[in-house]
């Protein structure tokens, strides 16, 4: 089983630590993981700005990049649902290159819920975790229940983090409220943006939890954020890093260098 | 009515940065949402009606004009009259001819969104008129001389003690007094005279039905059948969308809508009209079109013509929460009414399908499933088709697309704004021109790339070299994917 693993832009260049946890993650569950060369962005920012001009060359770079490939498994729901759901838009209903790579990109959590049995490695973290559920991983990739809805699906975040050894799941206020990101929203609208963030923490904060961790870095990317110009303790973590088995700064100090 | 046109973030900036302000308005509606949901819970077939409520609509707005023909054979035959009107100034025209002809000079008027959006109070006014808003939250903001900020929930930006202050004002309750209950009272004996003077009763309409050619209009404080069972002329403005087949339809719409809008099983009044109350009162129907025709006919935002206008998609909708209703500048304000200003004029409105970060909960609120939130995507596609994005975001969307191209420049750009970011001083990265920092950090940014990375630990990444789907492997061989 050959997987490709796709490396958000944000993440490639911010966040380093989020792909090698995938990476290790995926290699270890026994799978044969390439990265392809070349790759950048699945062309969100601009698609979310209806700048569909411009999408439409990364979204076409992306498919010749990684069509051909048994899974394309990326650590975002958010690009996830990019590819999935709006891809659609640029390319020929019937095109071979890209219904191979809709129907068969992942996000992290989904693939191993969905594809892989929901089996993870043996690994402890003997933590409160709070679960940030990103709306596109939520809404439109279906990753769990939607409040709003009226229909039941696995939580398939959940799912995976509960196998964790000594972890404790803390519940929240709003269980699935927008942390207030949304790409170039949180620069358009800032002042709306940063109160939803606040928000988003003070529900975290109140749980008793002492890490954020969510299947999307941007949204932890607008948390942590915020986190620090409060001088808050409460930590972020993307999901594959907790699976592996990471460890949580436990120090003010070295909590404060790893934010 | 033509509101300022402002941009929204510049509008919404008073209300979410009075922070008390925005979290009690956030909780308010919050509250309503919670409602909402409980009773959704209660229905097994909720997610079904949804899907029959979608499909009716559906189906209607196909056949929009045979269901409206039919609705006014069989109202007229009920003995209403009907009346057709192009746009705003039509239908306040007809409705002040029928005032005139009657030598009317006040009327009382429960709540109806459609003469909000036809701005037929200021018209009334000005030609000589007295206008009695009789919803409770309609007459505050009337009071107020404000306009609703929500279309179910009209007052819902005011505070009871500011209703206390208004209501001493006008209505003569003791100073500082904000207990709802006397409140209330005081607004309903103050109602009831003017519900005695009125001479024509106006009222909105929910559900137009074409089977029987009546109506039915939803209150859940039966001013709409106060207001109209006294004066012997009941003026009904109804936009042309809300047309449905049959009686059978309306069950579908009733489960859903007070649900939807307000978490109560069923509205306290479903009144339903059928022609005039007895030979000596007349009932006039004034059909508006005002710019819907125009909407039916764009394949992308057709569905927006379904909305019932319950406001769910207001009381969940998070930029809505914090920033007030008024923000949107708009009669339907929140995510319908982001969908729906741009299509009567994109670029007094062209900042409402930005206000608006994609979270998706709105769409699966929406009790006849309006997909908001990617009409709101599909908008910001049309208004930067029609050059209505500003310059600068367009450049930066450019940039970033001409980037995103070329891998190598790509990482050497990443690279240096790394590095920047790492040795330049705080004050220079994080000021007010940069707008992410006003109220967040940058992240830290690391050293190396996770490609870097990835070269240093495990080989050189996989090259493709054809751009068919050939993967070829190259590990190990020197790649720098196409330099540019
Ligand atoms: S768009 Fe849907 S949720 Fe919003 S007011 Fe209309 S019917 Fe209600």
């Amino acid at each position: 089983m050959t997987v490709a693993l796709f490396v958000p832009c944000y993440i490639d260049q911010f966040f380093p630590q989020v792909a090698v946890a995938t990476l290790e993650l995926l290699e270890s569950l026994g799978l044969d993981v390439v990265f392809p060369d070349g790759q950048t962005c699945c062309g969100q920012p601009m698609a979310n700005t209806g700048c569909n001009s411009d999408t439409a060359p990364v979204a076409q770079r992306f498919v010749d990049l990684f069509a051909g490939y048994d899974a394309v498994i990326c650590p975002s729901g958010s690009c996830t649902a990019m590819v999935r759901h709006h891809y659609a838009e640029y390319f020929a209903d019937d095109d071979p290159a890209f219904t191979s790579v809709r129907d068969r990109t992942f996000e992290l959590c989904e693939y191993i819920h969905d594809m892989h049995g929901g089996r993870i490695p043996d690994v402890c973290f003997p933590h409160r975790v709070s679960v940030h559920q990103s709306c596109h991983g939520l809404r439109e990739l279906g990753l769990g229940s939607q409040s709003e809805r009226m229909t039941q699906r696995p939580d398939k975040v959940a799912a995976v983090l509960k196998q964790v050894q000594g972890i404790e799941l803390m519940p929240l206020t709003r269980v699935d409220e927008c942390c207030g990101f949304g790409g170039t929203f949180a620069v358009n609208e800032a002042d709306v943006s940063a109160a939803m963030g606040r928000d988003r923490i003070a529900d975290h904060s109140g749980s008793g939890s002492e890490v954020i961790v969510s299947a999307d870095m941007s949204c932890l990317m607008h948390l942590q954020g915020i986190l620090r110009r409060q001088q808050n303790r409460l930590q972020v973590m993307h999901v594959s890093e907790v699976l592996v088995g990471r460890e949580l700064e436990t120090t003010p100090l070295a909590a404060a260098q790893r934010s | 009515m033509k509101l300022p046109i402002v941009d929204h973030p510049t509008a919404a900036k008073p209300f979410v940065t009075n922070e008390d302000r925005s979290h009690w308005h956030d909780d308010a509606l919050w509250f309503v949402r919670v409602k909402r949901d409980r009773q959704a819970s209660s229905v097994p077939e909720w997610e079904y009606l949804r899907e029959r409520a979608s499909a009716i609509k559906t189906h209607t707005i196909a056949n929009l004009g045979d269901y409206l023909e039919q609705f006014e054979r069989n109202a007229t035959a009920r003995g209403a009259t009907v009346h057709w009107a192009a746009d705003a100034e039509e239908h306040n025209a007809i409705v002040l001819k029928i005032l005139r002809q009657h030598g009317t000079e006040r009327i009382v008027k429960s709540k109806s969104m459609l003469t909000e959006e036809c701005g037929l109070n200021p018209y009334l006014e000005d030609n000589g008129i007295e206008v009695v808003d009789t919803d409770l939250g309609e007459r505050i903001v009337q009071l107020r001389e404000e306009t609703p900020s929500h279309i179910v929930l009209p007052a819902i930006h005011i505070k009871k003690e500011e209703v206390g202050q208004t209501f001493h004002t006008h209505l003569g309750t003791d100073a500082g007094a904000s207990d709802p209950q006397y409140l209330t009272e005081a607004a309903r004996n103050h109602l009831r005279n003017k519900f005695l003077s009125g001479e024509v009763g106006i009222t909105g309409v929910n559900f137009g039905i074409a089977e029987t050619g009546g109506f039915v209009v939803c209150t859940n404080e039966g001013n709409a059948d106060l207001g109209v069972s006294l004066p012997k002329v009941h003026i009904a403005c109804m936009g042309i969308e809300k047309m449905i087949p049959s009686l059978a339809d309306l069950s579908v719409f009733t489960r859903l809508l007070a649900r939807s809008a307000t978490g109560q099983p069923v509205t306290t009044y479903t009144s339903h009209f059928h022609g005039p109350k007895d030979d000596n009162s007349e009932l006039h129907i004034v059909l508006v079109d005002n710019g819907r025709t125009r909407l039916r006919g764009n394949d992308t935002f057709r569905p927006a013509m379904h909305c019932i206008r319950c406001g769910a998609c207001m009381n969940t909708c998070p930029v809505y929460r914090r920033s007030g209703g008024h923000s949107y500048r708009a009669t339907v304000p929140g995510p319908i009414g982001s969908v729906l200003s741009p299509s009567r004029d994109a670029k007094s409105y062209k900042s409402l399908p930005y206000a608006c970060s994609l979270c998706g909960s709105c769409s699966d609120v929406c009790p006849v499933k309006i997909p908001l939130h990617h009409q709101l995507l599909a908008w910001r596609g049309e208004l930067v088709g029609n050059g209505l994005l500003p310059l600068s975001k367009r450049v930066a969307m450019k940039t970033a697309s001409f980037l995103f191209q070329r891998p190598g420049l790509y990482r050497t750009a990443g690279s240096m704004g790394r590095t920047a970011l790492r040795v330049l001083p705080h004050f220079v990265t994080h000021n007010r021109f940069n707008t992410w920092t006003k109220a967040r950090e940058l992240p830290k940014p690391p050293r190396e790339s996770f490609r870097q990375w990835y070269i240093a630990n495990r080989g050189n990444p996989q090259r493709r070299d054809s751009a068919n789907g050939n993967a070829t492997a190259h590990a190990n061989t020197r790649s720098n994917g196409d330099a540019s």
